[in-house]
């Protein structure tokens, strides 16, 4: 339907102000919190707050903005504000507590963060970040968050890829879900309280801006189909990440793109689309049916060994192939990280043993990830308690058992850095529009470090948000919102509904979705290429053109219509998926999850180009060709070095 | 493989709803049931009929937003298994397979498969929580709890609230759920002070929002897919015994 050209862009202006405080990076967030104005406790129930969103970061922010005492409306897709994506969360979440003694600290975790982003993150925000992550602990400790303890009764921690200190806090396999829960049941009080309105089942499907501000948002009722508009002093959304771009990954079904690129398409400036991650440990793909993959915890990588056979094409089973006949790869190319090599790194050496025929499982693509040694070394009832259900999942969906043979993995979509742009505040540049956890751009750069999402989600919610966000409500409440402003936006709502309906082709909105994913995957997944990125950007627009002409939507609008929801999402991926594609062919270099084959050095590892790609690009929509704006990124106290994980 | 459903159709809570026979081909043992309802799904649109509603979304057996009856059993065959993560190897093509919703009181049919299961976040409302507001919380190494305590908490924390413990109730009660909460946040020494005003006030919610009573028939262990355990029923009645006899 839109008429933008994603294969030319312009220049913008620079962005001149992130709104950080200067001075002193270590003090930076203690001067902003002093800095900011405060609104009197009486009139903070006269100003409304929506939050688009239940994730960590969303659940924890309408939580505490109602225990604040601001008038807060939440929205959710699922049933349940408990169900959203972030209880999927398997690993961990990091924090600087330096509780196991080994030599951690705020700035360790920020150094780890700021180069694990492979420099292409704001100092200031990943200080801030690493500063407030020992709080995280203590409140959800405070919330009932069952953390695994030692004997001794303290917390245990284990480490993760990207990081030789152990800081990342985990609840067996499933700390996402009992950080969601103890931020669940959070908002759960609030509700009662009356100072939450929570409304499940219901997806926004647009902003309303007026007068220059985020007012509001328009939204379908997943079960009526009804579409209405609610209204605000503030919005904020925390609506997660965009992965199922991709078709196959390992975010839940219902994740999409669709709130934070309406809002784009409103005039929010979208950074840093292309910076994708691919996680190294995902279940192979077992069919075209696949609906979506698994993740096996990167925690698996503590104490499971990666490798593959040496000679390819070597027909044994993994048992029968004998231990100086193994690549254990990451072990040989890596030996200062071996196996907990960042994400983008074994992701990518995942892919050049398996290109090289080295592969194991249906098609080559796999590699072993073995824990006969870890068993031996442990026993199997250690194992069992660190990993049992993940072990568990893995045998229920492959019929394999990994006490016995070797894991096979493969990297799949995981995390998406980019998102809305946002400044220290957490504003984006539609002002009263503040944007959360992984749904804005901000904190790690071009590559993620495990259990750091969390940890971002939770910052973000419980205590930077509530922190900085009466700095803009203190000029409110900003009057009413004229009836035409709602019209309008309800119009634009109501028309893409019917536009959705009106096309009655003969093509699912799933096939759709395969079709793009596969062509993400090939052209812009783990190696990007110039040539590739233009043969994408080619065939967007027509597999686009061709979904607004063959599209089928059974149903009607006003009732529950699932596959409306579902073209719906897809529709706003394909307009998406040009603009990753065109960041990424704009940036010609290698950084992170973003590999440009044209940019690696001679051992095959990425090429970051610091002189011309030292910023953040952040895009305008202009329904024409986009306008790229500069955030330039400077470093006062990591010094921009080759990542080396030798 | 091919296989025969029959699936429990309804277009919305006040309809009548009745089983419809399909045929799905092309099923292989690895695909989930719902990888199975989605081939049923995409042919029904392309011969331009309304597909089969089902709720879902991690796909992963941690969200509790999937969750049939299949042949009579909530979450089907498997036990400790979700919806999504059943799979297909463990049905015979020769049998029918009759796939139909969640059926309590409290849970009215949204459409189709689909339930309406806010009751059980009415219920964590009234009192399913510790009261922390963010930013007052001492240090997380303030009080050590006994490992063995942490486990236990975690082992009723573990509950993901897909309501299967209410659905094979023969009285509808969804104490299984209600209790693992109770059990979770009591064992804690944060969850102390509203220990027992946490366990009447939710047992109250339960009650009024029309749920049956819990006489112990186990039903719901036998379906929960994280196994809560049957014991964190007795701790929530030991809990509201006490809130009774304290006169709360
Ligand atoms: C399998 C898996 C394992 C992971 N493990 C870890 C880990 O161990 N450690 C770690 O740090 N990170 C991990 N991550 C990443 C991390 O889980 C996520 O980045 C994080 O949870 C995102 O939280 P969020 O609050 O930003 O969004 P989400 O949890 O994705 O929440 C999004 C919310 O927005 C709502 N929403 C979305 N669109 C709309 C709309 N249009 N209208 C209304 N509502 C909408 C949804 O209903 C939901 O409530 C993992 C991710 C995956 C996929
Ligand atoms: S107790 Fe078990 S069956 Fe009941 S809601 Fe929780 S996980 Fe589901
Ligand atoms: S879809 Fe999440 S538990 Fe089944």
């Amino acid at each position: 339907m839109s008429c933008s050209d994603y294969t030319n862009y312009s220049e913008g202006e620079p962005i001149a102000d992130t709104r950080a405080p200067d001075g002193p990076l270590e003090t930076r967030w203690e001067r902003r919190r002093f800095a900011a104005r405060l609104v009197n406790p009486a009139n903070r129930r006269k100003l409304t707050v929506i939050v688009v969103g239940t994730g960590l970061a969303g659940g924890s922010a309408a939580a505490t903005l109602g225990e604040l005492g601001y008038n807060v409306l939440s929205f959710c897709y699922q049933d349940s504000p408990r169900r959203a994506h972030s209880i999927a969360a398997q690993g961990g979440i990091n924090a600087a507590k330096n509780y196991a003694g080994d030599g951690d600290s705020v700035h360790r975790l920020f150094h780890d963060t700021v180069k694990g982003g492979d420099f292409r993150s704001r100092e200031s925000n990943v200080h801030r970040l690493a500063q407030v992550s020992t709080q995280i602990i203590d409140q959800c400790v405070a919330q009932g968050v069952p953390f695994a303890r030692e004997y001794g009764g303290l917390l245990d921690t284990r480490s993760f890829g990207g990081a030789q200190v152990s800081r990342t806090f985990y609840a067996r396999g499933q700390t996402g879900q009992q950080l969601l829960l103890g931020a669940y049941q959070a908002l759960s009080r609030q509700i009662h309280a009356g100072t939450v309105r929570m409304h499940p089942r219901t997806e926004m499907l647009d902003l309303v801006v007026d007068d220059g501000r985020a007012r509001g948002v328009v939204v379908r009722d997943l079960v009526s189909g009804e579409v209405s508009t609610h209204l605000a002093d503030a919005v904020v959304l925390a609506t997660g990440g965009y992965g199922n771009v991709f078709h196959l990954s390992t975010n839940a079904k219902g994740c999409n793109t669709t709130a934070i690129w309406r809002a784009h398409k409103k005039g929010a400036l979208f950074a840093n689309p292309c910076y994708t991650q691919i996680h190294p440990t995902c279940i192979p793909v077992s069919g075209e049916h696949q609906s979506k993959l698994t993740l096996m915890s990167e925690s698996l990588r503590n104490d499971g060994r990666v490798w593959v056979p040496e000679r390819a094409g070597d027909p044994r089973a993994p048992r029968d192939i004998p231990e100086q006949e193994r690549d254990y790869y990451l072990e040989r190319l890596y030996p200062g990280f071996g196996n907990l090599v960042p994400r983008d790194i074994a992701s990518r050496a995942a892919k050049t043993v398996c290109d090289a025929g080295r592969g194991v499982g249906p098609g080559g693509l796999g590699v072993y990830l073995d824990f006969a040694e870890a068993i031996e070394r442990l026993g199997r009832d250690t194992v069992s308690a660190r990993y049992g259900n993940l072990f568990e999942m893995y045998q229920r969906i492959t019929d394999e058992d990994p006490y016995e043979v070797p894991m096979r993995i493969y990297p799949a979509v995981h995390y998406t850095m980019g998102g809305l742009w946002v400044d220290y505040d957490l504003r984006s540049t539609i002002p009263g529009l503040f944007v959360i956890g992984e749904a804005n751009f901000s904190d790690h750069g071009a590559n993620r470090l495990g259990a750091s999402a969390l940890m971002q989600g939770l910052a973000d919610g419980y205590f930077v948000l509530p922190a900085v966000i009466g700095d803009y409500l203190a000029d409110g409440p900003f009057g009413p919102v004229p009836p035409t402003a709602v019209e309008d936006a309800e119009d634009e709502v109501r028309q893409g509904i019917a536009a959705l309906l009106a096309v009655d082709g003969d093509r699912t909105a799933e096939s759709f979705h395969r079709e793009l994913g596969r062509l993400m995957w090939e052209l812009c997944g783990m190696e990007r290429s110039e040539e590739g990125l233009r043969k994408a950007l080619e065939q967007i627009p027509q597999l686009r053109g061709e979904f607004w002409r063959r599209v089928k939507v059974t149903g009607a609008g006003g009732q529950l219509n699932q596959e409306l929801e579902k073209a719906g999402r897809v529709a706003d991926f394909l307009e998406l998926a040009e603009l990753m594609c065109l960041d990424a062919l704009h940036r010609t270099e290698s950084c992170g999850g973003h590999f440009r084959v044209e940019s690696q050095t001679a051992e095959g590892d990425a090429r970051r180009d610091d002189d011309a790609f030292s910023y953040v690009a952040a895009w305008e929509h202009t329904g024409g060709a986009p306008v790229l704006h500069r955030e330039h990124l400077e470093f006062t106290a990591v010094r921009p070095s080759v990542r080396s994980y030798k | 493989m091919r296989y025969t459903l029959r699936v429990w159709r309804q277009r919305g809570p006040e309809e009548s709803g009745g089983l419809v026979d399909y045929d799905v081909d092309g099923i292989s043992p690895d695909m989930s049931f719902l990888e199975m309802l989605d081939v049923l799904n995409e042919r029904l649109v392309l011969d331009g009929e309304e597909p089969v509603a089902f709720d879902h979304d991690c796909r992963e057996g941690i969200c509790g937003m999937c969750g049939l009856m299949i042949d009579g059993v909530a979450h089907g065959p498997e036990r400790a298994t979700t919806t999504c993560q059943l799979h297909m190897r463990h049905f015979d093509p020769a049998e029918p397979i009759v796939v139909e919703p969640w059926r309590a009181a409290p849970f009215p049919v949204v459409r189709d498969l689909m339930v309406d299961r806010s009751a059980l976040d009415r219920i964590v409302e009234a009192g399913g929580y510790i009261s922390a507001p963010a930013g007052a919380a001492p240090d997380a190494h303030a009080v050590p709890i006994p490992k063995a305590d942490a486990d236990a908490a975690f082992t009723a924390a573990a509950c993901i609230g897909c309501g299967a413990c209410v659905a094979a109730c023969p009285n509808g009660s969804p104490m299984l759920f209600t209790a693992a909460k109770a059990t979770h946040l009591g064992l804690l020494p944060q969850g102390q002070p509203e220990r027992l005003s946490r366990a009447e006030d939710m047992l109250t919610a339960q009650d009024d929002l029309g749920f049956g009573g819990c006489t112990q028939t186990g039903e719901c262990t036998l379906v929960c897919p994280k196994g809560i355990p049957l014991e964190t029923i007795a701790t929530l009645n030991h809990d509201v015994l006490t809130a009774a006899l304290r006169g709360r």
